[in-house]
């Protein structure tokens, strides 16, 4: 069975989801996979949600656009109302339970809870919510491993924040461990 | 092929935008003009060759329109100079007249055209609606251009380095045809230069002053007695060469009692389409034509005498179906499913049609 996996990650502009889509990506880049990431077209561009969908194969990749995907990674509440009805059964979601009603989870799919916000803020700053859905993601989809992640992270952080880097780190074995 | 490897011996790939590895495929190339006016979604091909262009010795201009632009695009050509342009479709609209004299007059350019919604200023999203336009001339007169159709970013770089060739191969305008897909999609590609970029090929027509030599004339006018029909019969016999260039992706064909014709993103996502029904046992193949002039029609007619079906899928409302009909008439029909432009397509939306198409409706 080939190596298949795809993603929309979705929250409020701002959180950070453009940038983990471009992290997993690199990532599967550097596992040595074919990947796709495209940032979603369509009205929820205008004040609802941002979104990307991000593929990754050891084939070459079809489709980049993913009408029912196999996981999600949600950052805030109006992204799970749009996107879990359109979850693949038995497919996977991550919830940032911070900003979103973990008891909303239909039982067809398979829920991990992760306090992202305030697990990133505990790690010294709020921003970093992506970096721990990311990292709870990768645990539980098992799609590349966290390290290739982490080395990933000069790919997508500017030259001029590389000091942040081990934080962001620190925040992806953060959300690792949790979904653990 | 690829010639850049790091030490482990594996191809170095990078992480772009398929509108960037337009960029960066034009200058393997050799570019070295690009004039362009801006539009969305093709935005960040000016935006990479404004820096990186006159790094490489070359020269970025923003026109004040795509008029200007395309008519810039023909002085370097005329003057034996690699250059292009690049705009999506209402902007590629206000090309034509210059596009349809450098046909005319055989002067080699690059024109990337990243497709948008239409008609009119329609949206900012994928479509495929300028396919007549592309290929069946768009200007006025009996012209052609080269039509590539890239699906990935990589063939975004290739078809670039390739179409500086067979512009300067036939002296023609070649026509890079993308969409809002894989203009703003990322994937990685292998960056590769060509083993040399030639320098010559324009030497004996281009007009760099004509010291020590007899004067050159470029012109579409032809006003004496049997000129153009003359010059039309060359350009007819140009376009019938071209024919040898024609090329295409075929996935799962051999056994496939129903073949989908799609190009470009359309083409990729159907594949997706077709892999789900390959394993519920559907024996269905795919046609991605990379080439859309000249068309890859003596491969489906070749297919069609083995006695398959054919559906094509597009995203607009019927335009390459014409050309798939045309390569297979008097053999068998081909079904038609059109994704409207202005909403996204998915593989799902294919699947249905498909199975329609499989069942001889």
């Amino acid at each position: 069975m080939a190596l298949y996996q795809d993603v929309i990650m979705a929250g409020f502009g701002g959180q950070g989801v453009m940038l983990i889509g471009n992290l997993l990506a690199y990532a599967g880049m550097n596992a040595g996979l074919n990947v796709t990431y495209i940032p979603v077209y369509g009205p929820e561009m205008r004040g609802g949600t941002a979104n990307c969908t991000v593929v990754v194969s050891d084939e070459d990749i079809g489709s980049p656009i993913i009408q029912r995907p196999k996981s999600l990674i949600v950052m805030n509440q109006p992204s799970l109302d749009k996107f879990q009805p359109r979850l693949e059964d038995g497919g996977v979601q991550v919830l940032n339970t911070s900003l979103v009603d973990a008891s909303q989870a239909e039982a067809r799919v398979r829920t991990v809870c992760v306090p992202a916000n305030d697990i990133a803020d505990k790690l010294g700053n709020t921003k970093m919510a992506n970096m721990v859905a990311l990292g709870a993601y990768v645990r539980a989809t098992g799609v590349v491993d966290l390290d290739v992640v982490k080395k990933s992270l000069g790919s997508v952080i500017s030259a001029h924040y590389s000091h942040l880097i081990p934080k962001n780190a620190d925040a992806l074995q953060a959300g690792f461990d949790h979904a653990g | 092929m690829p010639n850049n490897t790091t030490d482990t011996g594996t191809p170095e790939r990078i992480f772009i935008k398929g509108n960037e590895a337009i960029a960066h495929g034009a200058l393997a190339a050799g570019c070295r003009c690009y004039f362009g006016y801006p539009i969305t979604p093709q935005n960040d091909i000016p935006e990479m060759m404004s820096y990186a262009l006159p790094d490489a010795g070359g020269e970025f201009v923003q026109a004040e329109s795509e008029v200007a632009s395309a008519n810039m695009l023909l002085g370097a050509a005329a003057a034996g100079i690699r250059a292009l342009t690049s705009s999506s479709s209402p902007g590629i609209s206000l090309m034509q007249e210059a596009i349809s004299y450098m046909a005319g007059s055989e002067l080699p350019g690059v024109i990337v055209n990243m497709n948008r919604g239409g008609p009119g200023l329609g949206d900012i999203g994928p479509s495929q609606g300028d396919y007549f336009q592309s290929v069946k001339g768009g200007g006025h007169g009996d012209y052609k251009l080269l039509v590539l159709a890239p699906a990935t970013c990589q063939e975004c770089y290739d078809m670039m380095v390739e179409a500086f060739d067979l512009a300067f191969k036939y002296r023609n305008p070649v026509m890079v045809l993308g969409d809002a897909i894989v203009g703003q999609m990322k994937e990685p590609v292998t960056p590769w230069k060509p083993a040399a970029v030639a320098g010559t090929e324009a030497a004996d027509w281009r007009l760099e002053g004509a010291r020590g030599r007899k004067p050159r004339l470029l012109k579409s006018l032809f006003l004496e007695d049997g000129a153009l029909a003359g010059q039309n019969r060359h350009l007819q016999a140009k376009y019938a060469d071209m024919q040898a260039e024609a090329r295409a992706e075929c996935f799962l064909t051999d056994d496939a009692e129903l073949i989908v014709v799609a190009y470009g993103s359309i083409g990729r996502i159907a594949k997706s389409a077709i892999r789900k029904l390959r394993a519920q046992g559907h024996k269905v193949g795919l046609v991605r034509p990379q080439t859309l002039f000249p068309f890859p029609g003596p491969l489906l007619r070749g297919l069609a005498e083995q006695g398959k079906r054919f559906l094509t899928i597009e995203h607009n409302c019927g335009q390459m179906v014409e050309d798939v009909r045309l390569s297979i008439r008097g053999i068998v029909d081909s079904a038609f499913y059109g994704h409207m432009p202005g909403e996204m397509p998915g593989s799902d939306d294919f699947l249905a049609p498909i199975l329609d198409a499989m069942g001889g409706k």
